[in-house]
């Protein structure tokens, strides 16, 4: 049989897509042994044991000076930012896409300017931000948005305009009004692609808010990892890194599984990833 | 309702699609349109449901024009995409009566909502989808997806019926079916039906009246330089209360071999 007939089975499955992970864990292992052989006090590439330790110490003991448990402070300020950034750019998204997909004359209006501002770097935008909101979480949640939402608008807008031509018709026929169509038709058939801008979305979110908490902050997640990096202290800042991908990957089946409940008849026909 | 096609004429950026339309539906006729591709029926179809307006010339519904957008006075029915996706069975069958019912909302609520589903029960029988009226239209066949759509675009009780090759994705079998369903609700609701399908036997089938359209002159150097006229306007051997006399196969092949 040829390779690409042949599948695997369900155990099989589970175990290959497992493999990589340990196939990551133990060769970081072995790395993290042999230069620890040379050298006992290696900080670049801490054992397994001494990051546990860390991960144990950030999330679990109290911080000394201010009585905080670190981790789980970075972590609600993060998630903080990071909600109130995406839940704006969702509202600009659902409110101005369905505006500039339903309403010809908003198109013509708004979508050069949204395809223009969703070219600019965001980041080139932050220094503005700083001076205009400060130092504070304005300024953080606002690169988020500002990071977001104008590709978020655009995914919406053209999901919007992919509506069949065939179902507009439809409904004026049924008696909807201009405010019903909206409404009715596009709105419930774009809510689904809404949530897939999200879980699109959060990747550039998730960029824009740990550079903004590098730059300026004093609570976070990036600001803790570029804290102490200058103690080249790997044996925080890899949980670390794991801890973010973790709390993005949870984020993100949440959105999907939210869409299925939610939203069965988008997802009847194909495979959803 | 009568309709009266003036010297319709449809050009795409100069290029003639549809020439001289002069043309008078009775009220109550169920007209057929055939032809080729590219033979401007669709547009013709478009034209009628205001998609799409005339170059020149006008088209008059009981002596006043055409409405500019399309309306609840004209139904339409199309190959695909003719039901709402995100919408199960009976909450397309809902549908136009939420809309009239809350211009805010578009929907109806609790009680009166619960009591509008409960009357669809006989229309649900009589498409044959009682079963089916949990399901979303992409859990349904081919044929019930059209069957709903038929029903949902009779909701409005419109006068005028458009359908754009509506049985073109079916199986045979599943045609005749749908054939036999489509001329009932014809003979007991009496609307005006314009047809377009590229199937000879189905256009003689259904028609009161079959239109072909054909482009007959053409300028081998400038093949776009005409558009479509209709070659052919046949009146079918049958009156409007559906006696069949149907058209013997002389006919049909002899139509066939015009086309």
């Amino acid at each position: 049989m040829k390779l690409l007939n042949r599948k695997p089975g369900r155990h099989a499955k589970i175990w290959l897509g497992v493999l990589p992970f340990v196939l990551l864990v133990v060769g970081y292992g072995v790395a993290s042994h042999v230069r620890r052989l040379e050298n006992p006090a290696d900080k670049i590439l801490p054992s397994l044991e001494a990051m546990a330790a860390a991960f144990h110490r950030m999330a679990f003991v109290p911080n000394p000076r201010t009585g905080d448990v670190l981790l789980w402070v970075d972590t609600a300020d993060s998630l903080m930012r990071l909600g109130l950034g995406l839940g704006i750019s969702t509202l600009l998204a659902l409110s101005l896409g369905l505006l500039i997909g339903a309403i010809p004359y908003v198109r013509s209006g708004l979508s050069p300017f949204v395809a223009s501002v969703s070219l600019v770097p965001p980041i080139t935008i932050l220094p503005i931000l700083f001076i205009v909101f400060g130092l504070g979480e304005a300024s953080k949640v606002m690169l988020i948005v500002v990071g977001t939402a104008p590709i978020m608008i655009r995914s919406t807008s053209q999901a919007v305009v992919d509506i069949p031509r065939e179902l507009v018709i439809k409904a004026q026929t049924l008696g909807a009004s201009t405010w019903q169509i909206i409404i009715r038709v596009f709105l419930p058939q774009i809510l689904p692609k809404l949530i897939l801008a999200i879980r699109l979305g959060l990747v550039p979110a998730w960029i824009f808010l740990i550079s903004a908490e590098a730059i300026a902050s004093t609570t976070g997640l990036g600001y803790r990892i570029f804290l102490v990096r200058r103690y080249l202290a790997m044996d925080v800042i890899l949980p670390y890194v794991a801890w973010i991908t973790l709390l993005a990957y949870v984020i993100d089946h949440l959105l999907l599984a939210l869409s299925k409940r939610a939203f069965r008849w988008h997802h009847l026909q194909g495979e959803s990833l | 309702m009568r309709i009266e096609v003036r010297g319709v004429q449809k050009a795409y950026d100069g290029v003639p699609v549809i020439e001289r339309l002069d043309l008078d539906i009775a009220s109550g006729s169920f007209v057929t349109v055939v032809g080729a591709s590219g033979c401007g029926k669709s547009t013709f179809l478009n034209m009628l449901l205001s998609q799409e307006q005339p170059t020149r010339g006008e088209i008059f519904v009981d002596g006043s024009p055409l409405p500019a957008e399309p309306g609840p006075e004209r139904g339409i029915v199309f190959q695909r995409y003719s039901v709402l996706p995100h919408l199960t069975v009976e909450e397309n069958l809902i549908l136009a009566d939420e809309l009239s019912a809350s211009s805010i909302w578009g929907r109806m609520f609790g009680k009166a909502r619960r009591e509008r589903l409960r009357q669809l029960d006989p229309l649900l029988d009589q498409i044959g989808l009682s079963a089916a009226r949990y399901k979303y239209p992409s859990q349904l066949s081919g044929g019930m997806q059209q069957r709903l759509a038929i029903a949902q675009s009779l909701l409005k009780e419109p006068r005028i019926l458009l359908l754009d090759e509506p049985f073109g994705a079916l199986d045979p079998g599943i045609r005749v079916d749908m054939h036999d369903l489509l001329l009932e609700l014809w003979r007991t609701r009496g609307m005006t039906i314009i047809m377009v399908t590229h199937d000879l036997h189905e256009a003689f089938k259904l028609g009161t009246r079959m239109l072909v359209f054909d482009k007959i002159r053409h300028d081998p150097d400038e093949p776009n330089a005409y558009g479509a006229i209709v070659t052919y306007d046949l009146p079918i051997g049958r009156d409007d209360r559906g006696q069949d006399t149907a058209p013997d196969a002389e006919t049909i092949a002899l139509a066939g071999k015009r086309k």
